[in-house]
This record gives C-alpha cells, sequence and structure tokens, in this order.
C-alpha cells in the first residue's frame, strides 16, 4: 500500500508542481481558473487515452511511440512557457502597475490564456497516462487491489498538496520581486522540461547521446531522492547527464532569455536586475 | 536557432557503427538479467520484453530512460555510448524490480 503511495505521489508531483507554477504566475488574471480547470480536464481524458491505447494496442504503443509523444508533449509545454514568459516580460511593468493600482484581480484580455490550458493539458496528460495505467495493473492484480488502490489515492492527494503548498508560496512572493521570481521559475522549469525531451529523443536514436554522464553528482544528491526528484522537476537537476541534454538545456535556457530581453524592450532590465 | 540546433545534431546519425543487440526479460516482476553487461563506447539496442500480465515502466534516473513496457509486449530503446561504470535500472511500477547495466573497458571481456 505504501509502495503504491510513493509510486503515485511521484507520479503526480510533476503536473502538480507544474500547475501551481503557472497558477502562481498567472495570480490575478480573470478566468485562468477556466482555463487550467479545461486543461486538467482534457489532459485527463488524454491521459486515459494513452493508456487505453497502451493496452489495447501495445504493437501501435512501441518504444518510439512513446518516446516521440513524450517528446512532443514536453516541447509543447516548453514552447508555451517561453510564449508565456516572453509576454510577460514585455508587459510587465504595465501589469505590475495595474496590480498595484486595482489590488490583485486584474483584467488582461490579450494574455495568453491558451498557454495556460495547453502547459496544464500536457502536463497532465504525460504523467497522467503512466498513472492511469500502473492504477488500471493494480486495480486487476487481485487479493491485495483494494489496499494498494487506497495507497494510490492517498499518493495523489499527497502530490496534489505538495502543488498546494508551492503555490501558497508563490502567492506570499512580495508584489515588487514576483515577476521576476516568477519569469526565473519557469525559465529553469522550461530548460529542465527540454532536457528531458531530448533525453526521450535519444532514447530512440533520433538525437545522438553527445558523450554520457558528463558528470555524476549521484553520491551528493541522489535523482532517486525526494529532493533530487523535486529539483529535477523545478530547474531540471539531472545527476548524471548526456551531452544532449545538457545542450537542449543551455539552448532553450538561452533562447528563453534573450527573447525574453529582446520582447522586454526599453524595461528589459527587470528580470536581470533582481534575479 | 534551436531548429538549426537539431538540424546539425542529426547529422552524426548517419556515421553510427552497427548497433549491438542486448535482451532484457521482466518475468514473474523480475528483470533478467538484473545485470546487463555492455561495451564501452558502443551504441547499444536493448530489447525489453515483458513476458508478465502486468505493465512494467523501465526507468533509469542514471541513463534519463522511461519507457512503458506493456503486458506481453516488447519495447526497443537505445543507450550510450556509456562510459565505463554501472546504470542502476528499475521498474517504475514495481519498485522491488531492480536491476543494473554494467559497462566494462572496451576490451574482449564481458560480453
Amino acid at each position: 500500500m505504501f509502495a503504491t503511495a510513493v509510486i503515485m505521489f511521484r507520479e503526480v508531483l510533476e503536473a502538480s508542481l507544474i500547475i501551481a507554477i503557472v497558477l502562481g504566475a498567472s495570480r490575478g488574471v480573470a478566468g485562468r481558473g477556466w482555463w487550467v480547470g479545461a486543461g486538467i480536464g482534457l489532459g485527463l481524458l488524454g491521459a486515459s487515452i494513452v493508456a487505453t491505447l497502451a493496452n489495447v494496442a501495445s504493437s501501435v504503443f512501441s518504444g518510439e511511440g512513446q518516446a516521440i509523444l513524450n517528446a512532443v508533449i514536453l516541447l509543447s509545454a516548453v514552447v508555451m512557457l517561453t510564449w508565456h514568459n516572453v509576454w510577460m516580460s514585455a508587459h510587465a511593468q504595465q501589469f505590475s502597475a495595474e496590480v498595484k493600482a486595482l489590488g490583485t484581480d486584474v483584467q488582461s484580455g490579450q494574455r495568453p490564456m491558451a498557454a495556460l490550458l495547453v502547459i496544464t493539458l500536457v502536463a497532465v496528460m504525460r504523467e497522467g497516462s503512466e498513472a492511469v495505467l500502473f492504477l488500471w495493473a493494480v486495480s486487476t492484480s487481485g487479493e491485495q487491489s483494494m489496499n494498494m488502490l487506497l495507497g494510490g489515492i492517498g499518493g495523489v492527494l499527497v502530490g496534489v498538496l505538495s502543488g498546494l503548498l508551492l503555490y501558497i508560496g508563490i502567492l506570499r512572493i512580495p508584489t515588487r520581486y514576483f515577476f521576476s521570481i516568477t519569469s526565473w521559475m519557469i525559465l529553469l522549469l522550461a530548460a529542465g522540461l527540454s532536457a528531458q525531451a531530448a533525453g526521450f529523443l535519444n532514447q530512440i536514436g533520433i538525437l545522438p547521446t553527445l558523450g554520457s554522464g558528463l558528470w555524476n553528482t549521484s553520491n551528493i544528491l541522489s535523482q532517486n531522492s525526494l529532493l533530487g526528484q523535486l529539483l529535477h522537476i523545478l530547474v531540471g537537476y539531472i545527476a548524471r547527464p548526456s551531452g544532449i541534454e545538457v545542450v537542449f538545456y543551455i539552448a532553450t535556457f538561452l533562447t528563453m532569455l534573450i527573447l525574453m530581453r529582446i520582447y522586454g524592450g526599453n524595461r528589459s532590465g527587470r528580470l536581470n536586475t533582481q534575479g | 536557432m534551436k531548429i538549426i540546433l537539431f538540424c546539425l545534431l542529426l547529422f552524426p546519425l548517419a556515421t553510427f557503427a552497427a548497433d549491438t543487440d542486448y535482451a532484457l526479460n521482466i518475468k514473474d516482476q523480475r528483470f533478467q538479467p538484473n545485470e546487463l553487461i555492455i561495451m564501452a563506447g558502443q551504441k547499444a539496442k536493448l530489447v525489453i520484453r515483458n513476458q508478465d500480465g502486468m505493465p512494467a515502466e523501465f526507468e533509469s534516473s542514471d541513463l534519463s530512460r522511461e519507457v512503458i513496457v506493456p503486458g506481453h509486449g516488447e519495447i526497443v530503446i537505445y543507450v550510450g555510448p556509456l562510459e565505463p561504470g554501472t546504470y542502476q535500472f528499475f521498474n517504475d511500477f514495481n519498485h522491488e524490480m531492480k536491476g543494473s547495466i554494467v559497462v566494462n573497458p572496451a576490451s574482449n571481456k564481458g560480453h
């Protein structure tokens, strides 16, 4: 039961933390709950479809199919996070002024709300399909299934709670630092997701490894430990990265930073001076 | 910028030497063998066959690998070329199921 809880917790954690970050970063935007809610709903639907495909048509659901699906999902999240951040840096001054003038409820119709939906959708769909598949396997495994199912639900709850804590933490960031801190969080999150996508494409031989294990910090901080996993999700920590993962991480990080500076216009110093 | 980088990275593909196949089976909720010996410096093709009805998720943070192997299904992934060392893997759906890939320095030993 406890093992099941841990597995489900791990599956749910990534989606939960990503949602917490985008929800936190879009604080005060009218209608964001609806977009994020729709993203979660569609994500669960997508996850169930993928999990069903994996069971029904295992020959169709090849190693390549999975890896490409994961990579596409992760890279689309990266694009959306980039869009969100670039938009934010372009409007940060105006937005910050509005927050001060009107309190926290700011109506801003131009915001890339579709980005919120897509990020949430893909975050839920990716780990969700594994969670659904796992729960299905557990529930059909026999005598202990009820116990394990309860454990699984417990794991989901703790995962969601972790996201909630992060969200509450983000909301407590003072307004002055809010945009710069959330921009950095999204930047590091996106770079990490991009590195994960590189791992998936390398797994099926589409991308070269460019050297395995450029460094190994497993002894200092194992990626399988709770802290290691949290950092893996939040900032893309990899204990034993391959060259291609590092290339993707740095390329995404720099691309996003440059785009933010370009579109940040005359106030572009914000992120850099306060980060 | 990333697209250009991506295209550039595709080029080394053409020069890869023939891959070596390695079989990894899942049976009775165990990896067989649970220690897979692979030669250093070569790209290895891993054929993971699940003989159980339960789906498994082959995962390795050492190798950044993550793939679902459906019940009675078979999956192909690639690892390497790897530096000599030990790389842990496990079944993310059953953490009792663990194994490792051991990479020996390039020689004819152990393969």
